[in-house]
């Protein structure tokens, strides 16, 4: 177990920058999730933790020990891959242990080991196993139980689950989950998948372009997202964002026409200036036409998803999804609709950084700065 | 896979193919038949025109009479001596040259790649007279280099004509092994160096634990090919050995087939079961080998 401190830390390739100085603290114990699209520098991120990438610039220290000039092997960390990269002449058994056979261990202190892994993997019945002869779940597991032998300071998953189909993803994500509970070993997590990172983290960070955009628990994130990048990032589906202007302390038009009045205590925009008004779809309330606030949005299709129902719809001309909780109205042609006031977030249309007055969710921040 | 062909239902198509590839096999085997027969008869019928195309008697008798005549015996173990140095050098210089090309970044790295690249131009017919000159004395590339720097070195000539390791250095020193091991270790995926590199192996760690128990069928290829390659050398044993205890047996092919005297007729029938014979080491090896050598070639079971 192990704090890790990433200070100031910057990649290039030549002239291409892909990391901007980063500056994050993860601490003993903690499951952190990296989040973000492809390309943005999660990967050299956690790639730069293990020893795989030299780090251009800044310092990253493990256990407040310094760790930029040492090899992968004495900085304690282990490491999933996404394609599990299994030693394919090797038997299962001799995947796992691999790591003590070149620590040294005599051989039955290696067996004896090696089983207990194999036992709380669940892969007992597979040692002899070449992992050519396995399915994806079970070198999934190898790959796990490679990792766990050397009961590392450190776990580094880099995208460990995309390579699984959806059900057994589903299942993977709930022993990593039940893994950290039992070993409580510092866990750095990379993904694109938002659902993971928020069903697994005690923190995300975001990334976009090689900058962090946000970090915090995944609840904190999802209610207040600090920039427009990571309000659209996280949630299924993806929050609504209407482009519009402030005309008033008070009030935004919208591309269409129409107003909404915006509470000044929680936000903090000037007059006339352009922002993006955030609705997350489930928050979108069904009203009948005529009534007090009501826009009137195009129904283009619907999907049903069972417990639920999506209603693709146009305002205006921007896209706009309604979650209707239980499927009862029939939707077609027209809809109204109205944006809860308290449910609406508010960005800057050009930075895209969150237009914030007074803080909702006091309980949360403080828990995210403590 | 195996059953269906890249065309289907196609009998005539079918046919065609199998009797081009009979044709194929005809054309190829009948020079060696026509061999195996000549070494079956005594001298005066193998001389006859035309030569009969069925089998003599004499079959036993000239292979004994060539075998024991011509020392094959030693010859023979000099060449298998020969061919197996050649074979193991070079899957040893081809692994680790490819290891270092491969794997690890260098300044001069693209420099070295492309001067083993010009040496596939250069195969050993065409610099052998500088290799004899360096054969003959070994220090004496070392002696000039240091000349250069305006220094005299006094190193005794060494001296590889007539030695076994003259006979295997030459052939070992050549690109072709260095490409293949070179391909296969380009399809190692990333990760796995990774893992390993996790797991805490070191470079050489990994080349022995993992790059060369999956390169197997690879070096299987590579010593058919390696092995046939230096059992057929003629020129270079020729040049460099003098002494005939060194002989090898190619060279003693060449041996047999004048006659004792000149102006007498060449010994054919006890040439053909010479070469023969010469020929079944490469062909047992061949033989032995072909289930890993087309695996080596094709594709990588992975």
């Amino acid at each position: 177990m192990a704090e890790i401190a990433i200070r100031n830390v910057e990649k290039s390739y030549g002239k291409t920058a892909v990391l901007h100085g980063v500056d994050l603290q993860i601490a003993n114990g903690e499951f952190l999730v990296i989040l973000g699209p492809s390309g943005c520098g999660k990967s050299t991120l956690l790639r730069m933790i293990a020893g795989l990438e030299g780090i251009t610039q800044g310092e990253i220290a493990i256990d407040g020990r310094v760790v930029n000039a040492l090899e992968p092997r004495e900085r304690g960390c282990a490491m999933v891959f996404q394609n599990y990269a299994l030693y394919p002449h090797m038997t299962v058994a001799e995947n796992i242990g691999y790591a003590l056979k070149v620590a040294g261990l005599p051989k039955a202190e290696r067996d004896r080991r090696v089983a207990e892994i194999a036992q709380i993997v669940g892969l007992e019945a597979f040692l002899a196993r070449r992992p050519s002869e396995l399915s994806g779940g079970q070198r999934q597991r190898v790959a796990m139980g490679r990792a766990m032998i050397r009961e590392p300071k450190v776990f580094l998953f880099d995208e460990p689950l995309s390579n699984l189909d959806a059900k057994l993803r589903v299942q993977m994500r709930l022993e990593i989950r039940r893994l950290h509970q039992r070993l409580q070993a510092t866990s750095v997590f990379v993904t694109h998948d938002q659902i993971e990172a928020m069903s697994l983290a005690d923190r995300i960070v975001v990334m976009n372009q090689g900058r962090i955009e946000q970090a915090g628990p995944p609840r904190l994130l999802y209610a207040e997202p600090a920039t427009r990048f990571v309000a659209a990032f996280l949630g299924a589906p993806a929050m609504n964002l209407l482009p519009a202007t402030m005309i008033a302390k008070n009030r935004a038009r919208m591309t269409d026409g129409t107003e909404i009045s915006l509470d000044p205590e929680r936000f903090a925009a000037e007059i006339g200036q352009a922002v993006e008004i955030g609705i997350r779809p489930e928050d979108v309330m069904i009203v009948w036409p005529g009534s007090e606030g009501a826009h009137q949005v195009e129904v283009e299709f619907t999907e049903d998803m069972g417990s639920s129902r999506l209603i693709h719809t146009r305002l205006g001309a921007t896209e706009f999804t309604v979650l209707q909780p239980t499927a009862q109205i029939e939707a077609e042609g027209a809809l109204h609709i109205t944006l809860p006031e308290d449910a609406i977030h508010l960005f800057d249309a050009g930075t895209g950084r969150r237009l914030a007055g007074k803080a909702t969710l006091i309980g949360l921040r403080a828990s995210a700065a403590a | 896979m195996r059953d269906a062909g890249m065309i289907e239902r196609a009998p005539l198509l079918n046919a065609v193919t199998h009797l081009l590839m009979i044709a194929g096999l005809l054309v190829a085997a009948f020079p060696i038949y026509v061999v195996f027969i000549a070494s079956t008869h005594d001298l005066p019928t193998v001389n006859r025109v035309p030569m009969p195309l069925w089998p003599g008697d004499h079959l036993v008798q000239n292979y004994a009479t060539v075998w024991n005549k011509s020392d094959f015996g030693a010859k023979m173990i000099n060449s298998l001596i020969v061919a197996l140095g050649v074979t193991i050098g070079k899957i040893t210089l081809a692994a680790l040259t490819a290891f270092s090309i491969v794997f690890f970044r260098y300044r001069a790295r693209m420099l070295i790649f492309w001067a083993i690249f010009i040496t596939l131009m250069l195969p050993l017919e065409v610099r052998i007279v500088p290799t004899y000159a360096v054969a003959a004395d070994v220090a004496e590339p070392l002696r000039w280099l240091v000349w250069l720097f305006g220094f005299e070195l006094g190193i005794a000539p060494i001296n590889l004509l007539n030695t076994y390791t003259g006979l295997i250095l030459p052939l070992v020193a050549t690109a072709t092994g260095t490409f293949l091991y070179r391909q296969f270790f380009l399809t190692i995926p990333d990760t796995l160096v990774e893992a390993a590199r996790m797991d805490g192996a070191g470079p050489l760690r990994f080349f022995w634990e993992h790059l060369i128990p999956l390169s197997r069928n690879n070096m299987a290829a590579l010593a058919t090919i390696m092995f046939v390659y230096a059992w057929n050398q003629y020129l270079w044993p020729l040049l460099i050995t003098t002494d005939a205890r060194m002989a090898t047996a190619t060279m003693q092919l060449q041996k047999i087939v004048p006659g004792p005297l000149f102006g007498q007729p060449p010994v054919w029938n006890e040439a053909m079961a010479a070469t023969l014979l010469v020929m079944m080491p490469p062909l047992l090896v061949v033989i032995f080998m072909q289930g890993a050598f087309v695996r080596g070639l094709v594709a990588t079971d992975k």
